[in-house]
């Protein structure tokens, strides 16, 4: 076992080596342009493209015409948000979507707004999913993008996108997802599922970092997006720029090699994140945030009321986690996705995330419990708060300087 | 961001972690912070008859640097005077600790720790209390 031990899935993996050995031809020998038509180094390449996008369309259940490269889920967040409101806004300058989303989508939709855009920001239930009628409530003549993520990348909760999608398209809408925790952890089909466009990234699949792609729907509707970038009209016109060759047959055997394990690997997750979570709910005052049963297989996001969580994490230095607090940042601002699940912002300061991941191992998660039980414990006998609630005070009642 | 060796010791070895008896009027008590913000600090200090502060205990609720922040502050207390307590500068603590700047707030706190608990040594026997500045953040 190697010390410090990787628990932060969520927030990159590393690269399958299986997946290196496919890209490494493609950097020194077939290092062609796979725009160029006209020689054999541009037929190469693009036959390592074109492979490519049949592996991850076949792991979407999605045709490989569908497959709009990009440099991550950022940029494909971006694309299909601002693309489909320039596309579309003759029809309507309605968006909807969540509280919840990351960054790139919520920003995106600021983005639009300063467009002259409208975007209704749903909030979540408790359990961080959405409420069905207040997304219908929300739905009108003018909406023309409902876009609620997959998976949740800090408390790893599962959206029902199914019938998301099917209120969106029954107000004549389209659905995108921002799928990058999901695809290659949980079945994605674009069809069962009724997604018109999804966002995916490589490195969150054991792929390399700095490619992506966006599934655009080509029949049922045709879905078209404005390019935000000028160039060659790489990509069907949808996003130019020379393709990342490399990168891409890396995205491709990434999304095989999910496509084969997916199943096994969940199940085995599923087992070690429940020993963990259940192994660390036993202290006292522990919660686990985010609805339980519908949760993507790998993730736990654990409250230990009255230790914040970025002086946990100076205790757990043997294990990579992350933390809802931010004590780092000027606003000193907990989490948002903690805070809209209507948590305090003392339990959102105290909360971490365990990400596991494909080289997690039993002994690795057995060690993580260990470490975290002691730091949990060593830092309550440091805390205040927990000496006050120990002697059956009342936090409430304490008249705090906000500072 | 990496924490420096300083901090790195008092978060690992803390001092003066504990409890005085807040009820004694030889011990003044500093609760500060919130635990909205992610941060709560309390420091006490208890003083002999000399206006000499003879033991300081502290309990932190927050980060590395928040921890660090108020073992130093009980370690400089011990064995001040009162009024030379009431002296100590947060910019002390940032230097003595090497924080970076987004980190200064915790100095800030523990200095207000200090001057929260000698205010509450201070009313207990029958003094005014000092006034402070408002808090700087």
């Amino acid at each position: 076992m190697n010390i410090p031990i990787y628990l932060d899935n969520n927030a990159t993996t590393p690269m399958d080596p299986r997946v290196l050995e496919a890209m490494i031809p493609y950097f020194t020998q077939k290092f062609g342009n796979a725009a160029s038509r006209n020689h054999h180094f541009g037929w190469v390449a693009e036959e390592g493209v074109d492979y490519a996008r049949e592996q991850v369309a076949k792991l979407i259940g999605a045709s490989e015409k569908e497959i709009i490269f990009t440099s991550g889920a950022t940029e494909s967040d971006n694309l299909a948000i601002k693309g489909v409101f320039e596309m579309y806004k003759d029809k309507g300058n309605h968006i909807i979507t969540a509280v919840t989303e990351h960054k790139a989508v919520l920003d995106a939709c600021k983005h639009v707004e300063k467009l002259g855009g409208k975007v209704t920001y749903l909030p979540v239930k408790e359990d961080g999913l959405v409420d069905l009628e207040v997304l219908e409530a929300a739905m009108t003549k003018e909406t023309i993008l409902v876009s609620i993520m997959y998976g949740n990348n800090e408390i790893g909760v599962i959206q029902p996108v199914k019938d998301i999608a099917a209120i969106a398209h029954k107000y004549g809408a389209l659905f995108m997802t921002d799928a990058t925790q999901a695809v290659g952890k949980i079945p994605v089909d674009v069809n069962a599922d009724g997604i018109d466009l999804l966002a995916l990234s490589a490195h969150k699949m054991y792929g390399p970092k700095g490619v992506g792609a966006l599934y655009v729907r080509r029949k049922g509707p045709r879905v078209k997006v404005t390019a935000q970038m000028d160039g060659g009209g790489h990509e069907r016109g949808m996003r130019s720029g020379t393709l990342n060759v490399p990168g891409i047959v890396g995205l491709g055997k990434a999304c095989e090699i999910a496509g084969q394990e997916m199943e096994s690997e969940a199940k085995r997750l599923s087992a070690l994140r429940d020993k963990l979570q259940s192994a660390l709910t036993v202290l006292e005052e522990s919660y686990v945030n985010g609805n339980v049963d519908h949760r993507l297989p790998h993730v736990a996001n654990i409250s230990f009321k009255y230790v914040e969580g970025e002086g946990l994490m100076m205790a757990m230095k043997d294990l990579a986690v992350s933390s809802g607090s931010a004590c780092t940042s000027a606003s000193l601002e907990p989490s948002y996705v903690l805070k809209s699940l209507g948590l305090s912002d003392d339990l959102a300061h105290s909360s971490i995330r365990f990400g596991l991941g494909r080289f997690t191992t039993e002994e690795e998660v057995d060690y993580a419990v260990e470490v975290t039980k002691k730091a949990v414990t060593h830092l309550r006998e440091l805390s205040p708060l927990w000496e006050m609630f120990k002697e059956g005070i009342d936090l409430n009642s304490i008249e705090w300087a906000e500072h | 961001m990496a924490y420096s060796d300083k901090v790195i010791d008092h978060y690992t070895n803390p001092r003066n972690v504990g409890t005085l008896d807040k009820s004694s009027h030889k011990v003044g008590t500093g609760l500060v912070g919130a635990p909205e913000c992610g941060d709560v600090m309390r420091l006490q200090i208890q003083v002999d008859d000399n206006n000499i502060i003879t033991d300081a205990k502290f309990k932190t609720f927050g980060c590395g640097s928040a921890i660090a922040s108020s073992s130093l502050a009980t370690e400089w207390l011990k064995g001040k005077s009162v009024d030379d307590a009431m002296k100590i500068d947060n910019m002390d603590i940032v230097e003595e600790l090497a924080l970076p700047p987004v980190k200064i707030h915790c100095s800030v706190l523990a200095e207000d720790a200090i001057k929260a608990a000698i205010n509450d040594f201070r009313v207990k026997n029958g003094m005014e209390p000092i006034a402070l500045e408002k808090s700087h953040h």
